[in-house]
This record gives C-alpha cells, structure tokens and sequence, in this order.
C-alpha cells in the first residue's frame, strides 16, 4: 500500500453527514488527455482561443440533443434533498461534491448564457441574484476537477424529486470539456484501445488465446473435466462479452472459469470474440454518443460474424448498463438473433435460469468458509433490470448468492438495492491519478461493510462489476481490510458447481489462497 | 388604477402562458435519445403514469429523502393546491360553498409550509450552500402573496362582491373593466400574484411543467424489447 499525504477517513458506527468544508478537494483533476489521445475519438486535440465560443455552442448543441439535460438544467429548485445523498460528498466534506452544486456549475452558465432570467441580470451586472455566472476560463478547470469526483452512480437521481441526475449533466460536461480541448487521458486512452486492438486493457488476439488455454489447463487439473473457454468459434449458440479484467485479474478471472462450468454444464456452445474481447464501453463515461455507439457496433459485428444465436454479458456494472439499455439503441436492431431470449441476456439471469432448471448440481457447503454480503453495484442497481420483474436486477444475484452459499448476510438497507453507495471508482474515475478521491469516496461503502463484518461476522463481499473488484481491491487495505475479501459472484458459482464426472483432489477441504 | 392592474393582468397572463407552452413544446420536442429510466422502473406505461402521480401528488423521491423537506413542502403545495382551488369562485360559481369555507384554512397549511421551507434554507447550511438570493427571494415572495391574502380573508375583509365583479369584467371586457376595492391590501397582492405569474416560466418554477418530461421519471423500463432511438441518431446509421 503506498504512503499517501492525505487523510484516510476513520471509519465511524454509521455515515455522518459532514458539515461543509470548502475547497477540500479543489485540488484533485485527472491528467488531461493529449492531443494524440483526444483526435482518434473526433475532439480536437488542445483548448484553442475560441474556448469559450466552442464551450457555449457545445452546451447548446448537447441541450438541444438531451431532452434529459434541458429538463434537468431548468427544473431544481434548491430543495437540498441530493445534498447528503453522494459518497464523495460524504467522504470529503467538499460542498461542490453535493450533488446539485456539480450540477450548478453547469446550471450557472446555463443560466447565464441560455435563459431569459441569466440574460437579463447579467446585464444588469448581478448575475448571481439568478444563479448564473460569466463563463471564464478557470470555470472549465473547475468542471474537470470536479465532474471526475462523480461517478455517474445516480444515487442523486433517486433521492431528487424530479429525478434529476447528476450522472447525465457530468457526462455531458465531459463532452463539452473534450470538444473544448480537455479530455480525460484515462478515458481516452482506454477508448483508443478498444478500437485499435479490442478491449480496454490491450490485451491481442494471441494473449487472449494463451490465457484462455491457460484456464482450461487449470480448470481440468483441478476437477479433471475438459470445460472448453473458446475464442472467435464460428456458429457457437452464445457470444459472451466480459470485461476484459476477467482474463486474468484476480478476483474477476475466478468468475470467468465459472462462466465457463456454467455454460458447460447447461450443454450450451459458447465463445469469445477477439474484436469484442471487452464489455466497457467508456464512451458513455466521456458522455459521447458516438464513441458508446462505435464500441457497441463491434459486438454487433462479431455476433454476426460468429454467426451466433445470442448475446450474454459477464459481470460488469456500467458495462451491463449499457448492455441492457442501450445495446439495442445503439447496436440494433438484433433481430438475426434468436428472438427467445432477451438481446443482450446477463450471465446471471443465465445461471439463475439453470439453477431454476436444475441443471447445475450445486454443493453450498463448499463455500462454508465464508460468510458474504452482496455490494449492489450502481450502475446494475440503478440503471438497469435483470429478469422480468423491476427490482430483478437485486433479487437474481442475491438468489444466485444464495444458491450457492449457506451463509448471507445483506449490509445496512440504506445502503443496498437503489440506496446502494458506490464502491467510489466508477464513472471512469479508476485511475491512479484519482488514488485521492477514490478512497474518500470508498468511506460510506467501507463503513457498512465494516458493520457487517463486525456484527454479523462476514468474511467477503461479493461484486457483480469489474470497476467494483478492482476499486475494492485496491481500497480494502486502506481501511485495515484485506484485498482478497472482495468476490467476483460467478467465483462462488464454480467453487459450489459439481461438474459432471468431476473428481476432487484427495483433501476436502477447500484450501483457499491466501494470497 | 383599475384599468392599469387589468392591462397588467392581461399582460402577466399572456407572459405565463405562453411561456410555459413554449418551454413545455421545446421539452416535448427535445428528444430523448437514450433509456434513462431510474431503475427500479416500471415497465408498462400504466406503471409510469402511476410512478408520475405518486411523484407529483405525494412527492415519492422526496419522501425517501428528507422528511422535514417533505413536510413542509409538502404542506405548502397542497395547500397552495387548495387555495387556488378556492380562487376559482372569483371566476365561476361551481365550487360549492361548503367546500369554499373550510378551505380557507389550507393558506396556513401554505403559509406554515413555505416559513419551514425558508427557516430550512437558512439553518441547514447545506442547503443554504446552494441557495441563490433568488430562491430566497421566491419564499418571500410567496410567504407575502400567501399573507396578503390571508389577512383579507381572516383580518380585515374586502369587498369581495367587487373583486369578483373585476375580473368576471376581465374575462368579458368589452362592457368595460369594473373597479377594484380601494384596500391596499387587494392592490398588494394582485401585484405580487402578478410578478409571479410573469416569473413563472423564467424560474425554477419550470420544476412543474419538468417533473413531467424527466427522462429518468417518464420512461418505461423496455430497451430490450423495444427499440428506442432518436432521430438523430438514425442519422448517425445512415453513413
Ligand atoms: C406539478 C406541480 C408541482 C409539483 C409536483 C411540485 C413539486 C415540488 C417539490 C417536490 C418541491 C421540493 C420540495 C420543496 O421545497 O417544497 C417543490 C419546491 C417548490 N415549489 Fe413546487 N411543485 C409543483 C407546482 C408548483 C407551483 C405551481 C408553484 C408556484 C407557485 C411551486 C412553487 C415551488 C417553490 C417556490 C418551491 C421551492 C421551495 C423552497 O424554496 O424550498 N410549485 N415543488
Ligand atoms: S451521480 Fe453519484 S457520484 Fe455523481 S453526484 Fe450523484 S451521487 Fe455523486
Ligand atoms: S434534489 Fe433535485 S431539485 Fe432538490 S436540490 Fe437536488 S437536484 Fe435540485
């Protein structure tokens, strides 16, 4: 764990709402991208003199196209109720992290350049009696800064009686800040390698195939049973696109091998995709229509490439988001797919349905060792469904958890299902660069863990998302818990599926590393 | 005078309602070219006019919140509700008198509500943080128009009989406008009912006409069985 010059919150009995501190985190920006990361995605590479021309038509040009963002920038009335609602917020006392103040330094130029009211007190010099500002230099400085300390979680959006949602006024100032010159170099980045090699994390055509075989190798030592993890085969049933963590970060890869028992065992034909071998879509972290729509064309191509029937996506939240309601949008029509199943399907709508069928010959006990709860990741929780009934999206994984585990317990109900905080690293936020914000908004997260694992003895805490594996991964240890305490949902389906015709090795006992 | 406060009448009426029908045309026409729904979402069209009608008639997401916020708010829009309500015999006769008596009481509901709601924006400093003078100014605003009308109704009357006889002649001018009462406190709080009514569409107040073209409250939860998309996105598929 690195030394940091900052204070880690101590974590308290519950979540207190802090009073105000200003500026606390006025310091914290992403790098910003250069100009040979920002060109590729269609901005321009560095902030030109007409930054201020470009900024205003952008903000008009996104008004006109999100009825979301005209409504949103018109209709707060200052009523307070998102003010306590974000974990940043709550992790660093910062005022401009409560949620309608980041919304307000967009609201304040909107209203100064954009309405009547903003217009008319502008000229008369007190712009601020209406909430509306000049629009300056250090104010697009300012929005960098503080629209990558939102997550795009939407736990505002629940709590605001007009559903106001911070998450779409931050991607829509990303976008503004990008064709101004001022892109994230994280985002960017990581889009630019999507499109040149195909997943987030670089990973080519050859290394995939290496791990892959890898996987198999490990899996058939261990219950000596051939389960196949295939790549890029033609006239398979099902197209599983997974984060591309999945291939081999820990906890996610755990995960993976249990995709791949599970289509085993339900008798499915399955593979991968090379040009899709990534479930991200950072284009919707960035805000960009036409970045989310590109990456979401390749799994289109390669589905009809494979000639597939179906499309199932791994455990990723915002991933799922973008799966679940915009694949269609974006990527749609699908209908060469099968029409009996949802396009796309979620890998754990596809376990709960073999559970369902009793297909999977599942021995809880091999996961006694532990006792787990269950993080909602936001992005699942709150912007997207699972199964057919609204709320399936908390129900299904809980269901899987507890097909496959004796012990459950669920955290503080503030802060599960739509209340759920989020693990602090999402919204494209997951970089080194944010180390700071990362762990202060991990504190409301932290603390319910900590009460469960404190009264009600739980050991892990398992995660449907691989912004959530990797950012707990990373922040557990700040807060005195361990890396290896988070989960990945599917790794407690394969350590609990009997494959068909599976031997154990000699002792029963689970030996868990200890890594 | 009277002739004066009817043109303005005239005036601030046009002003809020073209004002908000052309902010309710721009939502309206404004698309929405993603699924945005805050889930869990209903997934029928009935399920989302249900989800509106708990959020407009009882402020659901609100009540999740902050439950003094909700009380007080609360309290001062319904009793705002009833108040106008009760104006409607100013200008037709088919409120029942035993439903305009009693509801008089509902200015206090709105006059409490809306002094919880100030005394709120000045203690709580969060809420005090993102607070404008405007916003201050709105509470006054409305505490004053909600006073005024109050002290007519339970202090020191008006000639009530005149006031409806005014804008009966509002509505049909052309036999000429009558006169209002010489009672400072009527000119006051047309005045003020006035400047709202004229501030209506370039404020916050557009929180009326929004709640029901937010994305995140209107849509039904169906991207995978339906395909949403806007029209200018298809133009994106064309090349
Ligand atoms: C569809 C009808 C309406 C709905 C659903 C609605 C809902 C709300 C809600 C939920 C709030 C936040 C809570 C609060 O602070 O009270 C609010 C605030 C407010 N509403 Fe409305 N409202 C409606 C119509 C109106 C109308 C017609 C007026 C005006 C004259 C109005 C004036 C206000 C004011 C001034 C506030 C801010 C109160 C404050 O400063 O704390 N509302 N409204
Ligand atoms: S979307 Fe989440 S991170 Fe962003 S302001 Fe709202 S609560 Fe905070
Ligand atoms: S809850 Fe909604 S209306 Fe209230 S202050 Fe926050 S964004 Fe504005």
């Amino acid at each position: 764990m690195a030394k940091v010059d900052y204070e880690i919150p101590e974590l308290q009995e519950y979540v207190e709402v802090p009073e105000l501190e200003s500026g606390t985190m006025a310091h914290s920006a992403p790098y910003v991208a250069k100009p040979e990361f920002q060109e590729p995605l269609g901005y321009v590479g560095e902030v030109q003199d007409d930054w201020k021309e470009k900024t205003l038509d952008a903000m008009g040009d996104m008004l006109g196209k999100y009825r979301g963002l005209q409504v949103f920038m018109d209709s707060c009335v200052k009523c307070g109720s998102c003010t306590d609602k974000c974990h940043y917020y709550l992790g660093t006392k910062d005022p401009l992290n409560m949620p309608v103040a980041r919304q307000d330094l967009m609201r304040r130029v909107y209203r100064r350049y954009f309405t009547f009211a903003g217009k008319f007190f502008g000229k008369l010099g007190m712009p601020e009696f209406v909430g509306a500002k000049e629009l300056e230099r250090e104010d697009l400085d300012e929005w960098f800064s503080y629209y990558h300390q939102c997550s795009q979680c939407r736990r505002c959006s629940v709590f605001c009686p007009y559903g106001i949602d911070t998450a779409e006024i931050t991607m829509a100032a990303r976008e503004i800040l990008a064709r101004v010159g001022i892109g994230q170099k994280y985002s960017n980045e990581i889009i630019g390698k999507v499109y040149k090699i195909g997943n987030n994390l670089g990973l080519p055509g050859p290394a995939l195939e290496d791990t892959l075989e890898g996987l198999e190798e490990d899996v058939e030592d261990e219950t000596g049973v051939k389960v196949l993890y295939p790549l890029d085969k033609k006239g398979a049933d099902i197209l599983l696109v997974t984060p591309s963590a999945d291939f081999f970060a820990e906890p996610h890869v755990d995960g993976l091998i249990g995709y791949g028992k599970v289509f085993h065992e339900a008798g499915v034909s399955w593979t991968l995709s090379t040009t899709a071998s990534e479930a991200a879509n950072f284009g919707m972290f960035i805000g960009s229509y036409e970045n989310m729509r590109k990456i979401s064309l390749r799994i289109r191509e390669a589905a009809l490439e494979l000639g597939v029937k179906r499309i199932v996506f791994g455990e990723c939240g915002h991933a799922w988001r973008v799966a679940y309601s915009f694949l269609n949008t974006l990527a749609g029509p699908f209908d060469f797919l099968d029409p009996e199943y949802p396009v796309p399907q979620h890998i754990l709508e596809f376990t709960w349905n073999e559970i369902q069928k009793g297909t999977l010959n599942l021995d809880p006990s091999r996961n006694d060792d532990m006792t787990l709860t269950f993080h909602d990741s936001c992005n699942v929780a709150r912007a997207t469904r699972m199964g057919d009934e609204p709320g399936g999206q908390f129900t299904i994984p809980r269901n899987v958890i507890k097909s496959v585990c004796n012990n459950y317990v669920d955290m503080d109900p503030d802060t599960i299902y739509e209340k759920t905080f989020c693990c602090g690293g999402g919204g494209g936020l997951l970089t080194d660069d944010l180390m700071e914000i990362r762990i202060k908004g991990g504190m409301p997260r932290m603390t319910a863990l900590n009460n469960v694992i404190e009264e009600s003895g739980v050991t892990h805490m398992a995660a449907i998302c691989a912004i959530c594996k990797s950012q707990f991964t990373k922040i557990l240890p700040y807060y005195g818990m361990e890396m290896d305490q988070i989960v990945s949902v599917h790794q407690l389906v394969s350590n609990a599926l009997i494959l068909t015709g599976q031997v154990d090795e000699d002792d029963e006992d689970t030996d868990e590393e200890a890594a | 005078m009277s002739v004066a406060y009817a043109i303005l009448f005239y005036i601030a009426l046009a002003i809020l309602v073209i004002g908000v029908a052309r902010r309710v045309i721009m939502y309206a026409k404004a698309p929405a070219p993603l699924k945005i729904p805050t889930t869990p979402a209903p997934t029928t069209q009935t399920g989302v006019v249900m989800r509106l009608f708990r959020e407009v008639v009882f402020f659901e997401s609100l009540f999740k919140s902050t439950k003094w916020t909700w009380i007080f708010g609360w309290m001062f829009h319904i009793g705002l509700f009833a108040v106008l309500a009760r104006h409607s015999r100013y200008f037709n006769s088919l409120m029942p008198a035993e439903i305009v008596g009693p509801l008089k009481y509902a200015a206090f509901a709105m006059i409490i509500g809306l002094v919880g709601l100030l005394i709120r924006r000045f203690a709580v400093d969060r809420v005090r943080y993102i607070s404008s003078p405007s916003d201050f100014a709105m509470l006054f605003l409305l505490i004053l128009i909600g006073v005024s009308g109050a002290m007519m109704t339970f202090v020191s009357h008006t000639d009530i009989t005149m006031v409806t006889h005014f804008f009966h002649t509002l509505m049909w001018p052309f036999d000429g406008i009558g006169q209002l009462p010489g009672d400072i406190l009527v000119w006051v709080h047309l005045l003020l009912v006035a400047s709202l009514m004229i501030i209506f569409p370039v404020s916050k107040l557009l929180h009326a006409p929004g709640v029901f073209f937010s994305p995140s409250r209107n849509q039904v939860d169906n991207p995978r069985e339906q395909r949403h998309i806007s029209d200018w996105a298809k133009k994106l598929e064309q090349n």
